[in-house]
């Protein structure tokens, strides 16, 4: 048996967050001593060393073998049939590397942000390391009770993180979020012991090993299948968050933290969107496709009114929620079309998604922090002051709005043509969403940044050296990837080939061929030149 | 010349001539074709990462350097290409693939053949006396290094859309050059207007993007590539219904770019921005690229009359607004941007004449290149003469205080209006006399825009050079120095001499192995009779402004009683007040109900019931009042239940 690589990729975040727990609590005594930053230090070095061994794996990971690498089997609790089992294709892979990537940021970009919480500031950073881990376990386990009792858990840090350290309504908010939460997983529950029966009455059960649920979940009937498949996707949708499930989402991120906001929406909300490509097409590729008009067209209410409502919000971190209630449509909509652009799209989408609005979160959260108020029409004026600040703002939002040469553009736009070669409707709405996002995001940067300088902006001060630090790899990664996305992409497309192959989708071919594809596409191909 | 298939086959054998493209390998000089791109790119990123204070020093003559360079590159593939047989005239450089995903494929592949080679020229040629100019006109900006890194990133991205081989790098480029306009309208970001400006223009180019965009996906989807090799190879097999649809969609998005009806409204506003940016983006190169969209196109416009016929029609009416607007406006600068979305019209109806108009519709897209960047820098001059004002009826008898402005303007002045032998002559004239060919109302209107427009620009002239000065008390003018006028003088030369590219027919046999050949229409006069007319109704429009301008006094402030003819010029044809009513304040409604429906209901019946189904209504309060690890056990609790329920279904 080989080295667990995963395991300690899962576990070396969560040491680090005990480790942090049994420190003792830095406390500033006096105002205006800061404070010693052990705690942060400590976070941060855990952080590092989880990417450090991340990219080791994604350096080691053969895009081209089958099936997941790295895997650990072990038997769990056997009465169930539940096994710890670890293991990662190229999505899993991608959303491993993305969390790996955003939490040490979000260390570096919350450094002072605990200061003022309910709770001390090791146990800030304490939550954040153990909803790393958890995340990584989450993305990483091919059992599917593991990935629901570790969905579960993940519940639990970003409650205390936004209960303890958020704005002045942070307990209804989280409480909120938790509700909502645990109703999407007492459904999700249901489907899963839902399984278990299943699995039970097969020859091969009980189970909840992927790849022996797989087979045995395609002989269930119909009818049982579109149940259990309804349990799993209403708890995604919840997740992801899809309209109409979504209010939970901007009253969090408005009492949250900047960083706290980044981990919710840049990781966790993507365990919904990665869970319907893994769970619901994996083990219910009938009734996914029996629920694909439903979910096309919620995905594509949701980008519309998801990005309606961003243009009248007030409060920048409530905007920027809505954005990705918008951008998750995107996501659903590409993994629905059962098409290689759609999917391949969307599961670039959910890197680049955490990206973009990762670098959203944060920048306007130094900037909020600077002002003391997140409403917009408190600002004005901030590029004059702030020049460095207003900069990295228009760079996330322009990547927000999908510009070309910025990484959010190549999903963005794989997933409208595979709606497109879905059925050309589904493209001709969303791609409004195209000038919605121009709307929202240029609304707001004309005014909070532009204009004459607001009285209260004067002597803002402009980034510091260690958010700069936090927010350069940011916005070298979004422009790297608008120009070069194949690293990713080379990963993630056979993964998607497997998926398709299993729901048993195949692409269209083009109307016209060519004489070079003539032969590659064959009689499928219908040339209508003749009329 | 490789032909479609369908034609091979004999089934659309009027289109046997329309050309296909495929470029050959890029061997020699034309190896370094990425560097002409290259060049301005690393301009623009060391400029812009290194920050505006650590450039200051170098920036502009960097970023002036950088274009120069690829100018020379440029013109040394040039003569390369004109010393290569005519179908051999066709290079391709792949650089690497972008991004791919099932059949899907979208190359980073660049195109130079006689079209784009035109268009780089124009870029980094007109580009370079720009940057030039700007050294001057931006010296006391304290954030002059940062404009510079914005121009050159406007250079890269706009050699990038026209040295792109498929549609989606093209929209790379596209989007690219938007964004540098959006920075460049909006420089001085702490006017409210200029801010205001830019976000404008951004998204009303937005609405024609999603054209391009939808396009390039019904490409992907009709033909499996979205290159213009494989689309020109196998567009002749597609039917005429989805080429229409194609060309509609690309006609929206050039619409957006060009700033042409009904997505016009922009361009007027686009005048906040450095007059500089006025010249090189606003009008000689950026709002061009609808026409080369549409000429690059031409494989598919051929096969599809209706989405041509729009093409004309929007060209049509766009002439004539453009020029109804420049009538009226008293803004130096905004009286050249009506004049510039006129001018766009011409070349868009001639680009929708077809194989007749395509070769006319560049050659006049370049004089205008020159003439009408050498008026926005001689505006801009003139404004660096009076301090900033821009308000012609501040100015007057300009010609003595700023001599080298006012004659290189007058140089353009001739150009525009088509004086015979200037560069705007032949260009123009031979766009009336093939819409003449083509459909007799299209000819009428587009002479009738001629006349308009020797009106307007005689106008502009009269109120600015000549009559009387009616300066502002602090006015001083002062002529610009050599750094702003030699450009100036470039500029005028090519107005002047910008016909020679029609010696012979070059330019359009030059563009032969792209738009393919150009057919004979029978007129029903000589073109002789025909040029003779045009000149006599431009000599009309010139006497109508001399009467109304030149021999009256002209107010200090724009007189208040006018016709409605005046007002609705002065009001941009209403064009603002037009999507105010249709799409702003519907809009605005919308996204005002969406907001209270999603706080009110969607969230509501989530608080309401949420808190009637659990009793969360008591909890919420107590939860508010801090007992939060309440809740951590109630995870706990859940986690509890599921156990607890696995072992009973277990034991069952």
């Amino acid at each position: 048996m080989s080295f667990p690589w995963l395991t300690l990729a899962l576990v070396l975040p969560l040491t680090g967050a005990l480790v942090l727990m049994l420190l003792p609590k830095s406390s500033s005594a006096r105002p205006g001593e800061s404070a010693s930053a052990l705690p942060q230090q400590v976070a941060l070095a855990f952080s590092l060393l989880t990417l450090a061994l991340t990219v080791g794996l994604a350096l080691r990971f053969d895009p081209n073998a089958e099936g997941f690498q790295f895997e650990e089997v072990h038997t769990w609790i056997e009465g169930f049939g539940a096994h710890y089992a670890l293991g990662l294709d190229g999505i899993g892979l991608t959303l491993v590397l993305l969390t790996a990537v955003l939490t040490p940021i979000v260390v570096l970009a919350s450094w002072g942000d605990a200061d003022r919480g309910r709770w001390s500031v090791n146990s800030f950073f304490a939550w954040l390391l153990a909803l790393e881990g958890l995340a990584i376990g989450v993305f990483a386990a091919t059992d599917v009770f593991l990935f629901y009792v570790l969905f579960e858990a993940t519940l639990l840090p970003i409650y205390f993180l936004i209960g303890g350290f958020g704005g002045a309504r942070r307990s209804y908010a989280a409480t909120k979020f938790l509700v909502y939460s645990l109703l999407g997983g007492l459904v999700m529950l249901a489907s899963v012991i839902g399984l278990y029966v299943e699995s039970a009455r097969s020859s091969g059960g009980p189970t909840y090993l992927l790849s022996e649920l797989v087979p045995i979940m395609g002989d269930v009937d119909t009818g049982v299948g579109r149940w259990l498949f309804l349990g799993f996707f209403v708890a995604f949708a919840i997740k992801a968050p899809m309209f109409p499930v979504h209010t939970w989402l901007p009253d969090a991120a408005d009492e949250a933290t900047p960083g706290t906001s980044v981990m919710l929406v840049s990781v966790l909300d993507k365990i919904g969107t990665f869970g319907m490509i893994r769970f619901c097409l994996g083990l219910f590729p009938e009734a996914s496709t029996w629920a694909t008009p439903v979910v096309l067209v919620l995905a594509v209410v949701s980008i519309l009114y998801g990005a309606l409502v961003a243009i009248g919000q007030r409060s920048i971190p409530r905007l920027i929620a809505y954005t990705s209630v918008s951008h998750f449509g995107f996501i659903v909509l590409g993994i629905f079309v059962m098409n290689s652009q759609g999917q391949v799209g969307s599961t670039l989408y959910m890197f680049n998604h955490g990206l973009s609005t990762g670098l959203l979160f944060l920048v306007t959260g130094f900037l909020i922090a600077r002002r003391g108020s997140r409403m917009i029409p408190d600002f004005g004026g901030v590029q004059s002051v702030a020049p460095l600040l207003a900069g990295i703002f228009l760079v996330a939002g322009l990547s927000s709005l999908s510009l070309p040469g910025l990484s959010p553009f190549v999903s963005e736009f794989l997933v409208m043509t595979g709606a497109f070669v879905r059925d050309w409707w589904y493209a001709a709405f969303a791609v409004l969403g195209m000038v919605l996002a121009a709307l929202y995001i240029l609304l707001m940067y004309q005014r909070t940044m532009t204009g004459p300088v607001r009285p209260a902006i004067e002597g803002m001060r402009d980034l510091g050296r260690r958010e700069l630090a936090a927010m350069a790899p940011l916005v070298t990664l979004i422009v790297a990837l608008g120009f070069f996305p194949q690293p990713l992409t080379d990963v993630i497309r056979p993964a998607v080939a497997d998926t398709l192959s299993h729901v048993g989708r195949a692409d269209p071919g083009p109307t016209v061929t060519g004489a070079d594809t003539e032969a590659e596409t064959g009689a499928d191909a219908e040339t209508e030149g003749a009329d | 010349m490789v032909v479609a298939p369908a034609v091979q086959a004999g089934l659309l054998p009027h289109l046997e001539t329309v050309p296909v493209v495929s470029p050959g390998p890029a061997e020699g000089v034309f190896s370094l074709l990425w560097v002409i791109i290259a060049l301005p790119a690393l301009g623009a990123a060391l400029i812009l990462v290194l920050g505006n204070r650590r450039s200051q020093a170098w920036a502009h003559l960097l970023g002036t350097a950088t274009v120069a360079g690829s100018f020379v590159l440029a013109a040394v593939m040039m003569v390369a290409l004109v010393g290569r047989g005519e179908e051999d005239r066709q290079v391709g450089q792949h650089l690497y693939t972008w991004f791919e995903a099932g059949r899907f494929q979208a190359d980073v592949a660049l195109l130079l053949d006689p079209l784009s080679a035109l268009f780089v020229l124009l870029i980094t040629g007109v580009g370079a006396l720009i940057h030039l100019y700007s050294v001057g006109y931006m010296a006391h900006d304290e954030r002059r290094a940062r404009f510079f890194g914005y121009l050159n990133l406007f250079v890269a991205a706009m050699l990038v859309l026209v040295l792109a081989d498929n549609y989606l790098l093209l929209f790379l480029g596209w989007e690219g050059v938007g964004l540098a306009s959006y920075l460049l309208i909006g420089f001085w970001q702490h006017r409210t207007s200029a801010a205001v400006a830019a976000k404008k223009a951004f998204v009303v180019n937005r609405v024609g993007d999603i054209g391009l965009a939808l396009g390039a996906m019904l490409l992907f989807a009709t033909f499996g590539t979205v290159s213009f090799a494989g689309v020109s190879e196998r567009a002749g097999g597609a039917s005429e219904t989805t080429l229409t649809i194609v060309g509609l969609l690309l006609l929206l998005g050039a619409c957006g770019k060009s700033a042409q009806v009904p997505l016009q409204s922009w361009l007027l506003d686009a005048m906040e921005g450095p007059t500089p940016v006025s010249a090189l983006i606003h009008a000689a190169t950026m709002v061009t690229a609808g026409v080369y969209l549409v000429v690059r196109s031409s494989f598919i416009f051929e096969r599809a009359e209706v989405a041509r016929t729009a093409v004309m029609l929007v060209g049509l009416v766009t002439l004539l607004v453009g020029a109804v607007i420049g009538c009226a406006k008293d803004d130096i600068k905004k009286a050249l941007a009506g004049s510039t979305m006129s001018q766009i019209g011409y070349m868009m109806l001639a680009a929708g004449l077809g194989v007749a108009g395509y070769g006319f519709a560049i050659f006049h897209l370049l004089t205008h290149g020159f003439f009408k960047a050498n008026m926005f820098l001689g505006a801009g001059s003139v404004m660096h003469a009076m301090d900033d004002d821009v308000d012609m009826r501040h100015y007057g008898a300009l010609r003595t205080a700023v001599p080298v402005t006012f004659l290189t303007f007058a140089m353009g002045y001739l150009a525009i209006i088509g004086f015979p032998g200037f560069a705007g002559f032949w260009s123009k004239d031979k766009i009336i006399e093939t819409a003449f060919g083509v459909n007799f109302w299209a000819g009428l209107a587009a002479l009738a825009g001629a006349g308009i427009t020797a009106f307007y620009m005689t106008r502009l002239m009269i109120m600015t050079f000549l009559s009387e000065k009616r300066w502002a008390p602090e006015a001083h003018p002062h002529e610009s120095p050599a750094v702003m006028t030699v450009p100036l003088i470039v500029l005028a030369a090519l107005s002047v001499l910008g016909g020679v590219l029609y010696l012979g027919g070059w330019i359009t046999d030059w563009l032969a192995p792209v738009t393919s050949v150009e057919e004979h229409h029978e007129l029903a006069v000589s073109p002789l009779v025909l040029t003779l007319i045009v000149v006599a109704v431009v000599a009309v429009g010139v006497a109508a402004a001399w009467f109304l301008f030149g021999r009256r006094e002209i107010a200090r402030e724009a007189p208040r009683k006018v016709s409605f003819a005046t007002r609705a010029a002065r009001a941009d044809l209403y064009g603002d007040a037009i999507n105010e009513q249709l799409l702003m304040r519907p809009g605005d409604r919308l996204v005002e109900s969406l907001v209270t429906f999603d706080d009110a209901i969607v969230d509501g019946t989530v608080d309401g019931t949420g808190g009637a189904a659990l009793g969360m209504s008591g909890t919420f309060r107590r939860v508010q009042s801090g007992y939060v690890r309440n809740y951590a056990l109630s995870v706990l609790a859940g986690a509890l239940i599921v156990a607890v329920t696995l072992l009973a279904v277990n034991l069952a």
